[in-house]
């Protein structure tokens, strides 16, 4: 009884993740964790925003010119 | 995502379970359609409409997906090719469905269908579900396409890429002038909602306060914790309007709050002006926080209380206003029904959503049919449930709260008789009852839908928590959630629609197009402003009551929108060398032409001035030369502003028109040349380097 509830804790746990995830999503903030792997892959020997500098990098963007702001009547 | 590319009907089982989800949808439809007499439970329009979606999407979005787009799995996205971790992420394709979704959902959605039970229940249903499964949805999922296979490139972009560059400006241009008219439409909701209602006024007011405390706390407190500081917000809204009631049973504090519309609406384009050039940080980004999630919690409330209560409908099936001569809306049902439900059937907006952000997370090709098809079927669904909410209540109550108080008078005793008088009995005493059961002094011709669908809500929900004690906060709290994301959609509109300006006027005077200048950015929000300021402000003191006569001309725009959008998707199709399957987009253009042109030629040129703003303003003119004074107009100047403003709403139908009937000849210049071509001339990037990224 106790380990099937134990099995699922992982898929809760990513389910839990992936609705903050949309969340965020939903006002214009990707995921910060995504954006440091790729920074950290891709380009690891440049500097990476901190979590605040990145909040407010996209919030910029999100309202910016040719930004995503745009949303439907 | 593979499941997209799986072959139809993996056996007997899955044939004879499709089989029974279609006789389901048929047997709730037939009982939805022609009942006639005994009333009808909510729940049958729901299992339709449920069964109507699941069955199109198996079937008809699937091939879309497979034999008229070929959507290619192993392609890689722009998501994946640009990868940047900002903009052009891959995504799971729930979040990005999530993102959608809040993203093309609006007030839209809501009110039209709100406006167009005035012709019953069912023409608006029968709309609203054809009108997702063939159009809107093909719409969002086609342009989604395109625009995934150009880099995720935004529409007028892709009119220029695949069209050529005037119809590139043409669009651009139709683009603007439906911004406008669409901030001026929402704008007058909102102040057709708040008028002489202190309760919501200060619940409204709340927001700003409430807002900038949130975006204080973001800001230097706890940065960057968004659902926190939603949560406190969210607190802090419902507080507001508990206390919203304190403040509309004092007198003294109630004044304070008990605002004209006319002194609204010169409050809210300031506020316009202020919110948009304000640090957005500050107002605009934590009141949009607040909004899309609140938004969202409410979609999945009203759905879940619409199951758990199942309301019997009370509106009948078809009214006798199929005729055109209703009270909330002018014209008969063909085309006018078709312009009026809007965003809820096929929303040209959506192309705009779908060739902007989206297009950057999708990870896969094959999830367009999930995103893009999948995402328009729930907007609909919302749809839907705004048509039930509307007509749950007293079809006498709904008439009273829609019709203008020209042509239904003033009182509840004159108000009951008139709308008695069409058939819909309702007395006195039932629409004062009313009013007092949601916290109101009156409902009565409180037009625009809003208080409508707060009725609604506020019934349902109700039935669900709370029962009739918390009937009024409910009202308020369904006030609240659309004038919330109406005002939202107004800043955040009111800027982009300066990014717009700033880049036409750009052209001409180079210096316009710095976002960072302040000259440049105050000068456009100005001109951004007064342009849907005027529009509002003429509705506000329409006679009529404004919505009669701007919401259709919203509703043209839109779907003129729509039609530039299917357009282009045809144009694309043939130079894809696809033109055996072009009728999946053709038939809908074709549709969405029609009733555009129809409904904006009756606008123009019909006889009735009910209808036509040029025979409205013939007979105005006409009046005025004399020297007399028709009502509602009560002065020669009030004569001269009602000939004046139809002639600004005949321009702007014959804007729209001209922007229609020209991109619909660019439309057929760039099909004929298409097909004259032996090659595919479509101008799509990225697929060559598959090969780069199989080998990485």
């Amino acid at each position: 009884m106790i380990c099937a509830l134990c099995n699922l804790a992982p898929d809760l746990r990513l389910f839990g993740r992936r609705l903050r995830e949309t969340a965020n999503l939903m006002v214009g903030q990707p995921d910060y964790d995504t954006y440091v792997a790729h920074r950290m892959a891709t380009h690891p020997d440049q500097p990476v925003m901190t979590r605040e500098e990145f909040f407010r990098d996209r919030q910029a963007r999100r309202y910016g010119a040719g930004g995503g702001g745009l949303r439907c009547c | 995502m593979i499941s997209a590319a799986r072959a139809p009907g993996n056996g007997v089982l899955s044939w004879l379970l499709w089989l029974a989800v279609a006789g389901l949808g048929a047997v709730s439809l037939g009982t939805v359609a022609l009942s006639r007499g005994e009333p009808v439970n909510a729940v049958w329009l729901v299992t339709a409409a449920v069964c109507t979606y699941l069955v199109a999407y198996r079937f008809y979005s699937l091939f879309i997906a497979r034999s008229v787009l070929r959507l290619d799995p192993a392609r890689p996205t722009p998501a994946v090719l640009h990868s940047d971790g900002l903009d052009y992420v891959p995504t799971n394709k729930w979040v990005v469905f999530g993102h959608h979704f809040a993203a093309i959902a609006g007030a839209g959605p809501l009110v039209g269908p709100v406006l167009a039970a005035q012709m019953g229940y069912l023409p608006g249903t029968l709309w609203i579900l054809a009108g997702v499964v063939f159009a809107g949805a093909v719409q969002d999922c086609i342009v989604l396409f395109i625009s995934v296979r150009r880099d995720a490139r935004s529409l007028g972009d892709m009119i220029r890429l695949e069209m050529g560059s005037v119809p590139g400006g043409i669009a651009l241009v139709g683009v603007l002038l439906i911004m406008i008219i669409l901030l001026a439409v929402l704008a007058l909701i909102v102040v057709k909602a708040l008028a002489n209602s202190p309760w919501g006024t200060f619940t409204v007011f709340a927001t700003m306060p409430i807002a900038i405390l949130m975006g204080l706390y973001s800001r230097f407190l706890r940065p960057g914790r968004i659902l926190e500081m939603s949560a406190i917000g969210f607190v802090l809204l419902m507080a507001s309007i508990v206390y919203g009631q304190t403040v509309a049973q004092t007198p003294e504090l109630a004044a304070l709050f008990t605002y004209r519309g006319e002194t609204l609406a010169l409050l809210l384009i300031g506020y316009g002006f202020v919110a948009s050039v304000l640090p957005v940080w500050l107002l605009l980004a934590p009141r949009d926080y607040l909004s899309t999630f609140l938004k969202i919690g409410t979609i999945f409330a009203l759905a879940i209380g619409i199951l758990v209560v199942a309301p019997t409908l009370h509106m009948p099936a078809v009214s006798r206003f199929v005729d055109g001569t209703g009270p909330v809306f002018a014209g008969q049902l063909f085309p006018f029904l078709f312009i009026t439900i809007a965003c809820g059937a096929v929303s040209g907006f959506h192309a705009l959503i779908s060739s902007g952000t989206t297009p950057k997370l999708i990870e896969n090709e094959a999830q367009i049919r999930f995103i893009g098809y999948g995402a328009m079927l729930m907007e609909s669904f919302v749809a839907i449930m705004a048509l039930i909410a509307a007509s749950v209540i007293e079809p006498g109550a709904y008439f009273a709260m829609n019709s203008p108080a020209g042509v239904i008078g003033t009182t509840a005793a004159q108000v009951a008789q008139t709308v008695s008088g069409w058939g819909f009995v309702i007395t006195p005493d039932a629409l004062t009852q009313l009013a007092h059961d949601v916290g109101e002094t009156t409902i009565l011709s409180r037009a625009g839908g809003a208080p409508t669908l707060a009725v609604g809500m506020a019934h349902i929900l109700s039935g669900v928590f709370g029962g009739q004690a918390l009937m009024a906060f409910w009202y308020h709290f369904a006030i609240l959630f659309e004038a919330l994301f109406i005002l939202t959609t107004v800043d955040a509109g009111t800027r982009v629609a300066r990014f717009m300006i700033q880049d036409l006027l750009g052209t001409v005077l180079p210096g316009m197009r710095h976002t960072e200048s302040w000259v440049a950015n105050l000068v456009a929000t100005a001109l951004a402003v007064s342009a849907w300021g005027y529009i509002l402000y003429q509705g506000v003191i329409d006679p009529l009551g404004g919505i009669n006569t701007l919401w259709p001309l919203f509703g043209i725009s839109n779907q003129m929108l729509a039609a530039i959008a299917l357009t282009l998707c045809t144009v694309v199709l043939f130079r894809m060398k696809r033109h055996a399957y072009a009728w999946v987009t053709i038939v809908p253009t074709t549709w969405l032409a029609v009733c555009t042109l129809t409904a904006g030629w009756e606008k123009l040129f019909d006889a009735r001035p009910a209808i036509s703003f040029l025979a409205h303003a013939q007979r105005f003119g006409g009046a005025l030369a004399e020297g007399r004074v028709l009502a509602p107009a009560k002065s020669l100047a009030d004569m001269q502003r009602v000939v004046t403003n139809d002639y600004v709403d005949a321009s702007l139908c014959a804007a729209f028109m001209a922007v229609v009937v020209s991109m619909l000849v660019y439309g057929l210049i760039g099909i004929a040349r298409a097909y004259g071509n032996p090659l595919v001339t479509a101008k799509e990037v990225g697929g060559d380097l598959r090969a780069v990224q199989s080998g990485a």
